[in-house]
């Protein structure tokens, strides 16, 4: 498959076929994924979440179905930095997709470290994952509060030439003062949202379904709400921002482009269907040649709103 | 090499209740069929409202063309699944996973339950020269005997009220077979308390055991990470790419 040039972008200084890339802990290394979908053709590959040591995650029930959705607390189980650095980016580089690195750390100083330890050849930006909803040491406090973020995104840019994307957490008031204190730190864009906060419960045990207690609500269920930040957000800064939440299909997307997503991630969709990026992409391409439009980009924030 | 998984969308052709609440389903299976091995399973996309996730079930019988698979009713996926008849479309992933280690020249197979469906295909791929001892809490339960005896050597039956065969649990009955015959390879599939139960003897009488796990899954590629278990050298394994299928000794231990 080879995608329309009308999708091809220019983002962060990192050209992308298409403007259609996967979110973080939905899609492993990207290499899972490679009998499905031509990941070549994906804008990046945003890889699982990466600390400086590897982590086991959270013991217990893991996840939980729910109404158009699902609940997770895997707790950031991962390999750590030093593992993905030697033995798992020289294995997936011969898939030839911009991979995205999404880092967690305990501390500001730890994403500093984190961001420096990856500015290396193979890896086209860091994005930092300031609201996992599924740990205790650090991770929500960092997304829940201005200048924690931006403290982490100034850290972050210090160690590395990288470009730096602040990933916000929809667990907040108020989603622009979070997206305004990531620009003015710094922060090469945005992406939103991350998982909502949320909970399931056993009433023939009386005991929460999750290991964690509570965990992430992800899919088409938090679809608006991540809209109507991303929407949110866009009118408050001038850096690009990557739209995600709920995406299922091409049609889902366009509502992102339009709310103001210079590029969009696809996240749960991938467990129902590990071609689905595949078919966002051409559904696009499909859009785009119905409405006569010469570029993806025609309909970034083209939202239209009537005034009174 | 591994072959690629595929997702296909599959014609339905039976999807009959064979016991209580307990239903086979076969499919055309196209290019799936002639990969599946013994102990790998299908991650099954349910065309019902309100099922988000697909669901994975063990393959339990591939013939010209078809795959089948038995499921009980235990939630709403499974319960919206017995609505589709003849001719509907459900979308296979599959095959996934890892299964069996078929190297065995005695092998006994021990299943309870549902766990006996893939033991099925493993029965079938040692062709006749397989023994295998199930368990159930019923007469009603062990619908399998029919099932698994044009191709097995001989069955041996525990159930929890003794309606048919030995009354008790496969562990009861198993010491007692290992007195009387030579295996070199048990193959498990149930309850996990019932697995572990049959990989401790295996391992007092020093034979090769392995077990077939289930957890909670999304994505069934290995990840989401939903499904990990501990193994005894202390790291994480997912059940869905490194297992289903593990030797018990890596996945049962003491802690």
């Amino acid at each position: 498959m080879k995608s329309d040039s009308r999708l091809a972008v220019d983002l962060l200084g990192i050209q992308m076929n298409t403007p259609v890339m996967t979110a973080s802990g939905t899609f492993g290394f990207g290499e899972e994924f490679a009998d499905f979908t031509d990941l070549e053709e994906l804008g990046a590959v945003v890889v699982k979440g990466t600390t400086l040591q590897p982590r086991r995650g959270n013991d217990g029930v893991r996840i939980a179905e729910t109404p158009d959705g699902m609940l997770n607390c895997i707790g950031l189980e991962n390999p750590g930095v030093d593992y993905f650095l030697q033995t798992i980016l020289p294995r997936i580089s011969k898939y030839h997709m911009n991979v995205i690195v999404n880092i967690s750390g305990g501390s500001a100083e730890e994403y500093g470290q984190l961001a420096e330890r990856l500015d290396v050849p193979g890896v086209a930006a860091i994005e930092l994952n300031v609201s996992c909803p599924n740990v205790k040491d650090g991770g929500i406090i960092f997304g829940t509060d201005p200048k924690a973020a931006a403290e982490v995104v100034t850290q972050a840019k210090k160690h590395t030439k990288k470009p730096v994307i602040l990933k916000l957490s929809p667990n907040v008031t108020d989603i622009a003062e979070m997206a305004r204190a990531g620009e003015a730190a710094g922060a090469d864009a945005l992406s939103l949202i991350n998982t909502l906060m949320g909970m399931a419960i056993d009433i023939r045990t009386w005991r929460p379904v999750l290991g964690n207690l509570t965990g992430g609500l992800s899919g088409p269920c938090v679809k608006p709400v991540a809209l109507r930040m991303v929407w949110q957000a866009s009118q408050a800064v001038k850096i690009p921002i990557i739209g995600m939440g709920g995406i299922m299909t091409a049609e889902d997307a366009v509502e992102f482009f339009l709310a103001g997503s210079s590029a969009i991630a696809v996240g749960t969709a991938n467990f129902c269907d590990p071609s689905v990026t595949k078919k966002i992409i051409c559904g696009l391409e499909d859009y785009l040649e119905q409405r006569k439009l010469s570029h993806i980009s025609d309909i970034v924030g083209q939202l239209i709103v009537d005034k009174e | 090499m591994t072959l690629p998984k595929l997702a296909l969308d599959t014609e339905i052709l039976q999807n009959t209740k064979v016991g209580d609440d307990i239903y086979a389903l076969t499919v055309h299976g196209g290019a799936l069929v002639n990969q599946a091995q013994p102990g790998q399973f299908i991650h099954l996309q349910i065309p019902a409202e309100n099922v988000f996730l697909r669901r994975p079930f063990g393959i339990a019988d591939t013939d010209e063309g078809t795959l089948t698979m038995y499921y009980r009713v235990t939630g709403k996926g499974t319960r919206a699944l017995t609505g589709l008849q003849q001719g509907d479309t459900v979308n296979c992933l599959g095959p996934l996973g890892n299964g069996f280690s078929l190297s065995s020249k005695r092998p006994l197979l021990v299943g309870g339950g549902m766990g006996l469906a893939p033991l099925l295909l493993l029965a079938k791929s040692f062709q006749g020269e397989v023994d295998v001892l199930m368990g159930g809490r019923n007469h009603s339960e062990l619908f399998w005997k029919d099932i698994f005896e044009p191709h097995v050597h001989e069955i041996f039956i525990a159930t929890d009220d003794g309606s048919m065969g030995t009354k008790g649990f496969t562990t009861e009955l198993l010491p007692e077979l290992l007195g009387k015959r030579k295996y070199d390879c048990i193959y498990t599939c149930g309850p996990e308390i019932m697995m572990r139960g049959i990989a401790k003897i295996a391992a007092q009488h020093d034979i090769l055991c392995q077990v077939s796990l289930e957890k909670r899954m999304a994505c069934g590629l290995g990840a989401c990470l939903s499904c990990v278990c501990d193994t005894a050298n202390g790291e994480r394994r997912k059940i869905c790419k490194d297992g289903p299928v593990f030797w018990a000794q890596d996945v049962f231990f003491a802690k």
